[in-house]
Parts: C-alpha cells; structure tokens; sequence
C-alpha cells in the first residue's frame, strides 16, 4: 500500500523536477535534460503501477516503449538544437525568439 | 535492510535529479543525470522489473546520455569545462513546479488505489518478448516504424549545407 | 320620418358643396373643363335637396315646425361648448335661396368666367362660400354662427380679390374684410355678454334664460346691440357701409350671388333668428340705422355712373329696409323681403352681368380697352340687342321699385305698414316711417333712371352697338328664372291677391314673441300693422309712381335737364357722387392717425427691443456656447475620449509582455494554467 505511494512520490517529485527544468533552464541542451527526467517519471510510474497495480507485464511494455520513444526524441531534438547552433551560433533558449513580435 | 537501501537510492535519485536542474553547468548537469539514470534503474530492479533496467542502463545511459554529452560538446567553444549557464525565471518557475508537486501528491494520497500483490517472477525477459509478439505487436511495429522516422530525420537535419 | 329626412338632407346640403371646394382647389386644374362641372353638381344637388326639403315644408304646412339637432364639441367639465343644426321653417326657405342663388351663379359664371386666368379657384371659393353660408344657416348657436361667419367673410375677400392683380380689387377685399371684422368685435362682445350671463352659446338656452330674467335691462340691450353690430359690419349698414361698393370689384356673379342675395343677407337673418331677446331700445337703434341706412344710400345712388355701383346701393338700401322692418318689430316680413329682394335683386345683377359681357365683346371687337364697360354713359338703346336682358331686367327693375303685381310691392308694403304702425303707436318717432317712404321713391327714380339709360334712347357709343348682343343662354337662363320669380304670384300661393301679402308665407313664417319681458307680444305687432297696411299700400303706391314719373321725365322725354338739376343742386349732387366723402373722412380721422401709431410703436420694438433684448439674447447664447465647446473640447474630449484611447494603449502594451516568444515563458503559462484547472476542478 505505502509502498506504492512512496514511488509514487517519487516519480512526482521527480517529475517537478523536470518540469522546473524545463521552464528554468537556458541552454537547449539542458531542457532536453529536464525532458528525460520527465520521460522517467512516467516510466517510474508505469513500473511501479506493474508491480503494484494488477496490470501484470504490461507495464513493462509501456516502459519499454517509453525508452524507445525517448530515443528517437532526444536524437531528433539534438539534431535540431545543432542546426539552431550552426544558424544562430548559440544554444540560448531566450535568444531563439522570433516568436516575438 | 531492504528499506534502507530503498531509502537511500530514492535520495540518490532524487538528490541527483535536482542538482540536473539547479547546477549551472552544464557538464556538471550531465553527470548527475547520469546518476540519476542509475538510480531510475536501481528503483527499476526493486520493483522486480529486471529487464527494464538493463534496457534503461544500456539505452538510456549509453545512448542518450552519451549523446547529449556530444550535443554539448559539440554546440559550445569549449576552451574548458566550465561551461555555464545561468536560470531565467526562476522564482514563478519554482512556485509553479512546487504547486504541481503538491496537486501530484495530494491525488496520490487521497486516491485508494487498488492494490494487489503479484509474485516475485523469475525472469521478465521471456514475458516481456512473448507480449511483444502478440498482444502488443501493433504498438511494436509503430515503434519501429518511428525509430525509422527519427532515423531519416535526424540524418536530414544535420546534412551539410541545409 | 319627417325630421330625419331634414336633418340628413341638411347634412348633404352642409358638407356637399365643402367636398366640391376640396376637390377643386387641390385638383382643379387638373381635371377636364377645370372642374366646373365638379362644383355645379354640387350646388345643383343642393338645390335639389333644397327644393325635396321646401316641399316638404308645404305639404307639412306646420308653422310651429322646428328640428334640432346637437353634439357636445368641448367639454372640460364647467365649461362645454355644444354645436348643432336647427331647421324650422325659416331655414328651409333660407336653404332654398341660398341654393337656387348659388346654382344660378355657377351657371352664369360657365359663361362670364370663362377663359379666366383661375378658373378652377374661382369655382372652387365659390364653393366654400355656399358651405359657409349654409353653415350660417343651419346653426344653433352662436358659436359655430360666428365661426361660419368668420368663414363667409373670408369666401367673401378671396372672391372680391378674384382678379388681385388689380390693385383696386386686392384694396377692396381687404376692405371688406376689415370692415367686417369690425362689426364682429360688436358681436363678439354681445356674444361673450350673453355667455356670460347665460352660460350657454346655444339659441334656445338663450332665449329660456332672457325668459327667466338672467339677462336684462342695460346688460341685455348693450348685448343686442354687439349683436346687431355683427349684422351692421356684415350687411354694409351705416357706417360701415364703405366696403359694399367697393366689392363691386370682383366678377359680378358673386356680386349677384354674395352681395345682393346671401352673405349680405346673413345679417338680417341673424337679426330676424335673434329678434326676440332685443329689447326695446335695441329695436330702436336697430330701426334707426337701419332706415337711415336706406335713405341714405339711395341718395347716393342717384347720381353713380357705373351700373354696379347703383345696383351695390340699391342693395345697401334694400337691407337697411330689412332691418328697418326688424327694428319695428314686423320681423318676418323683413325675412320676406330678404326673400324676395334675393330674387330680383340677383337678377339684376346677373342683368347687368349680361350688358357687361356685352360692353366688354364689343369694345374688345374695337380693341378699346379705354372705356369703361360698366359706366351708364357709354350705353343705351340696347333695348333691341338685348332682349331677354331687357325683359328680365325690367320686371325685376318693376318690382324693386314696388309696382304692385310684384314680389317687391308685397314686401316692401308690409315693411310700410310696419314702420307706419310703430310711428302711430310712438309719434316720436315719425322719422321712420319718412325713411321708408322716402328711400321707396328714392329708389324707383334711380332704378329707372338705370334702365332707361341702359336700354332706352339714343346709343351714346354708336361704334358700339353693332357688336352688342344677347348673351348666351347660360347667362339667360338664370335671368328667366329670377324673373320669373320676381312676379307676386309664387309668394301668395295658394291665393292670388295682388295687393296682399297672405300666402304660404305668412302661413308658415308665423312671428314669435318677443322674450324680453315688457316687449310688444308679436300679436299686438301685427295688429298695429294691419292695421296700417292700407294707409302704407296709398303712399307706398304714390311715391312709386312719383319716382318712376320723374325718371321718365329726365331720361325719356328729357322734359327736365339731369344736367340742370345736377348743376342747381350744387353742394347736395357733389355729395352724393361722392359718397358724401365717407372713404375720405376715414381715411384722414381713423386709417393715418391708427398707422402713425403703428410707425411709432413699430419703431420702438425695432430700434429698442431688437436691438438690445433680442440681440443680447442672441450674444448670451454665443457665448454660452463657446464656454460650452471649450468645455467639451478641453475637458471632455481629452479627458474622456482621448483617455479611452490611451487606456486601452496602455493596456494593449501592458498584455504585449506576455508574448514574449520565449518558449519556456510559454510553458510556464501552460503548467500554471493547468494546475488552476486542477485546483478549480477538486473544488
């Protein structure tokens, strides 16, 4: 019972975590960090669900799935964040806004 | 005993997870992600899924990881190991991410989940194969499917001359 | 079923020829023949309503007949005002001559007006006048009497002033217009005197309420008196006789149809409606203008040129006769006379309309546009062109004059007989009775004098006389029929004596008594008249011959010289040309002292007044009005307005920060957002 809670918890803060780094963070490359401790928590979640939840291996498939998914998104996200270092000569969130009016 | 050195990879983790994020270098950062992904992975085996675990050391650590190491490397004039970076937003950013910790655990505790104890498997690794050739084949072949787009991908992006 | 057929006939007759000046004003000239034939219909339903009604009044042959009908027009409580309709047997014959008059004017005007320049207008006031007169009529009470006739006075100036590019005609409308207007402030006031003591406007109420004594003695005979000045200032009585000649201007079938036949007459007929709330001594002063009036303009007839200008004092004459008869108390033969006088005196004027029409071919065949057409000294011997003028003319000309087997002879004697009764029951008052005899033989002299310097004898134009014929029978018509009504014996029906007055007339036009309280009882009136009735006829009979005997001898045989009398009468023949200098002496005593005055007061309002009260206003509001607009500009335009404006700047760059294009600023927004959502969704 507590035992599932207390991953739970966990993966929350975990998962704050992440989510203040992505909102803090200057460097691109260190969003991407924050976005990986997001991917975890969900997957800590996922698991911890499997063990404790009834959902049997199913939860590993999710995990499994997630880590793929993290993957193939990190090497897309690099590779862009490198094409934005090569064009604007830094990596500098704020500076990448031609958002603005 | 077990408790214990729960306890202690939960902090490590977690510990590790903050100063991801705190640390104003970038390298630095790096590393305690590094850790914090072994944590994951020691959470991983405590809570019986073996296979998960080496999946989450070797791709994660050495894949990604390594791969955000070279993405550093590779976007900053590196004259030395400090490469720093300072926080924008810091305080509204904290307070926002303190509140969602707060709603996260306030639905966690007040929710009664509903529990069941499983046995302890032997091994996951022949289950998890088995699901993925039968009951989660769809989601199998999608995933491959985007690897293969992300492949294409990143190899367009980072063409010479784009 | 008798009374409803009166009282809706009536209403016909009423609104009938109203709908005709409606139509004709606004669409006159737009219709084919410019709508005469609109207006003719008209008038000649009227008449045919008019006639149904007489007959009936004959067959019914009850002189106690009488028809009210009424509705409140204004009510505000104490104080209610009823308007309504009163036929009896004086409005039925009084309907019937203003029908047949007005009927026989619009014909003769198809052929007199035609080619005129307004036509359409002409038949059009026309119209309005025999709705006005008829509205006079047919009242109850004095209110919508007044207002009908305000109504008739305004027919009366727009038909006068027919041809206003002549300024002598657009003087005379105003004129008469005006004098009226005087003799109706007298008849306001005698009005207003009996409301006042009354309460009531309606004739009935009035005459219950000088009964019981509401109403007596000075207040009452002052009230007679306004009254009767109505009558004066509408009937051309001295001194406000002025207007009457002069409104020989407009075309002479209104001369024939207003003043000879009905407006002129309205003020008899509103004296004979009234006559018994007039006490004694109004009666008295009613007599005495009323037979001074008649010599006195008969004196003047004597020596016009201008063959209107004798017939317009021959009718001045003829009504101070019919208020003479009012003021002795023989009331109804004055409305005898009224009825017979309307009928030859419209055929003469329709006569001379006829010679005038002629006088007027003839010079423009000439291309004289010299001479007068309308002066006697250019005329004679149009006996043989003219033939059924002529014969027209004389017989009507016969019984103005009071040759008996006329219409005239009968009337004029009962008014005789009364003048001769009243001077017997008070000898002071001789002078009446001399009045009458006196304008009886004034008038045969100067009537025949008019016919024999028209017809007989030697043309004095004998350029002329090749071109002058006989009128067409549009003209004619009307001529035949008035004389035809001109002989006694459609007076006296059923019986056929010459001489006396009995007939249908007096059977149903029966004197009522008087309700002042000490007045003669109509029963001793009559008495006292038939009394005198012989006496009178003699005389009446005598002076006729006289004038007629002296006529002949200066225009026929030319025994006695006009010019040597003229010459030898001096003082007394300039005087009478002249009108006795009436207009004149107006003019110096009354008009320039009252427009001196109005110069004088005009200047103060102009120079004063103007000048700093209005204009001071009008600076005030200037500025006023630029404190105003500083205020609106400076302050509330700024402030307000260009406020607005920077608020909503402010606020626009305010909210810009938001988009900051920083991504994480982004996400910030987005976790914030959600976590609200949250929050707000576990409450």
């Amino acid at each position: 019972m507590d035992q599932l809670n207390n991953y739970l918890f966990i993966a929350g803060i975990l998962f704050s975590l992440g989510v203040f780094g992505v909102m803090t963070r200057r460097n691109g490359i260190a969003v991407l960090m924050g976005v990986e401790l997001i991917l975890n928590a969900a997957n800590v979640n996922f698991i911890a669900f499997s063990r404790f939840g009834g959902m049997n291996l199913d939860g590993h498939i999710f995990g499994l799935i997630i880590i793929v998914l993290a993957a193939a998104e990190a090497a897309v996200a690099l590779a862009i964040i490198i094409n934005i270092y090569n064009n604007m000569n830094t990596i500098n969130v704020d500076e990448a806004s031609a958002l603005k009016e | 005993m077990a408790e214990l050195v729960f306890w202690f990879i939960a902090a490590f983790t977690v510990i590790s997870a903050a100063f991801v994020v705190l640390n104003n270098q970038l390298l630095y950062s790096a590393v305690a992600l590094l850790f914090t992904l072994f944590g994951v992975a020691g959470l991983y085996v405590f809570l019986w899924a073996d296979f998960i675990a080496g999946v989450q050391l070797l791709v994660y650590i050495g894949g990604i990881l390594v791969l955000i190491i070279f993405g550093i490397m590779l976007t900053n004039r590196i004259s030395s190991v400090r490469l720093s970076q300072t926080n924008v937003q810091q305080g509204v950013g904290g307070a926002v991410a303190i509140w969602l910790f707060i709603l996260i655990s306030v639905v966690v505790s007040k929710t009664p989940w509903n529990q069941t104890d499983t046995i302890e498997p032997a091994s996951t690794v022949g289950d998890i194969g088995t699901l993925l050739l039968t009951k989660y084949l769809l989601p199998f072949e999608a995933i491959s499917l985007l690897l293969l787009g992300a492949l294409i991908g990143a190899a367009v992006l980072s063409r010479e001359g784009n | 079923m008798m009374e409803n057929i009166f009282i809706n006939y009536s209403l016909f007759i009423l609104f009938l020829p109203l709908a005709a000046f409606l139509i004709q004003i606004f669409y006159g000239r737009r219709l084919p023949r410019q709508g005469d034939w609109v207006s003719v219909s008209a008038v000649g339903i009227t008449l045919i309503l008019s006639i149904a009604m007489f007959v009936a009044m004959l067959l019914d042959n009850d002189p106690e007949f009488r028809q009210e009908a009424g509705f409140t027009w204004l009510d505000m409580g104490s104080f209610s005002i009823e308007l309504g309709f009163l036929v009896d047997n004086i409005t039925v014959i009084m309907l019937l001559i203003v029908a047949l008059i007005s009927t026989c004017s619009h014909v003769f005007s198809l052929k007199y007006m035609e080619g005129d320049i307004r036509y359409s207008r002409y038949f059009a006031y026309l119209g309005l006048f025999t709705f006005s007169m008829n509205g006079i009529v047919l009242a109850n009470n004095l209110f919508s009497m007044y207002m009908f006739w305000e109504l008739v006075g305004v027919s009366s100036y727009l038909l006068i002033g027919h041809w206003f590019e002549k300024d002598s005609a657009a003087d005379a409308a105003k004129k008469a217009f005006l004098t009226n207007r005087v003799g109706d402030i007298g008849f306001f006031i005698g009005i207003m005197l009996i409301y006042t003591g009354i309460g009531s406007f309606t004739f009935s109420h009035i005459f219950d309420g000088v009964a019981n004594s509401m109403l007596t003695g000075t207040t009452l005979t002052l009230a007679g008196v306004g009254l009767f000045m109505g009558a004066m200032g509408k009937s051309s009585q001295f001194p406000l006789h002025i207007w009457l000649p002069d409104a020989m201007e407009g075309p002479t079938p209104v001369s024939a149809l207003m003043h000879a036949a009905t407006m002129v007459a309205a003020g008899v007929y509103m004296s004979v409606r009234l006559f018994p709330l007039f006490t004694t001594d109004a009666l008295l002063v009613i007599a005495y203008v009323g037979g001074f009036t008649a010599i006195f303009a008969a004196s003047i007839a004597i020596t016009q040129n201008d063959i209107k200008k004798v017939l317009a004092y021959s009718t001045v004459s003829q009504l101070g006769y019919m208020i003479l008869a009012v003021g002795t108390g023989v009331y109804t033969v004055a409305f005898f006379h009224l009825l017979t006088h309307a009928m030859f005196k419209a055929n003469l004027f329709y006569g001379s309309g006829s010679v005038i029409h002629a006088m007027h071919h003839a010079l423009h065949e000439k291309h004289d546009h010299e001479t007068d057409p309308q002066d006697m000294r250019n005329m004679g011997g149009f006996k043989e062109k003219m033939p059924v003028t002529y014969w027209s003319m004389l017989i009507s000309t016969l019984a103005i004059a009071g040759v008996p087997l006329f219409s005239g002879f009968i009337s004029k004697d009962a008014i005789l007989a009364g003048t001769l009764s009243f001077a017997q029951l008070h000898p002071e008052h001789f002078l009446l009775p001399v009045f009458g005899f006196g304008a009886a033989a004034i008038t045969a002299f100067y009537m025949f004098r008019l016919m024999f310097l028209t017809f007989h004898g030697e043309t004095r134009m004998p350029e002329l006389i090749d071109d002058i014929h006989e009128s067409p029978p549009e003209m004619t018509g009307p001529l035949v029929i008035l004389a035809t009504l001109s002989f006694f014996v459609f007076y006296t029906l059923p019986y056929f004596n010459p001489l006396s007055s009995h007939g249908w007339f007096t059977n149903l036009v029966v004197p009522v008594d008087a309700v002042v309280p000490g007045n003669l009882t109509a029963h001793e009136i009559e008495e006292g008249a038939h009394h005198a009735h012989h006496l009178a006829m003699y005389i009446s009979i005598g002076v006729a011959a006289f004038g007629i005997l002296l006529a002949w001898a200066m225009y026929i045989k030319k025994t006695l010289s006009a010019e040597t009398w003229s010459s030898r009468a001096g003082l007394l023949y300039t005087l009478s040309f002249n009108k006795y200098y009436f207009d004149e002496n107006y003019d110096k005593y009354i008009y320039q002292p009252t427009l001196r005055l109005a110069n004088k007061v005009a200047w103060i309002d102009w120079e004063l007044y103007d000048k700093y009260f209005i204009n001071g206003f009008g600076r005030l509001t200037d500025w006023a009005s630029r404190v105003t607009g500083k205020f609106d500009f400076d302050g509330i335009d700024q402030i307000l307005v260009d406020g607005t404006g920077r608020i909503a700047n402010l606020l626009g760059r305010t909210f810009k920060t938001v988009q900051t294009g920083k991504l994480q600023n982004y996400v910030l927004y987005v976790t914030a957002g959600v976590i609200i959502i949250m929050v707000i969704q576990s409450f």
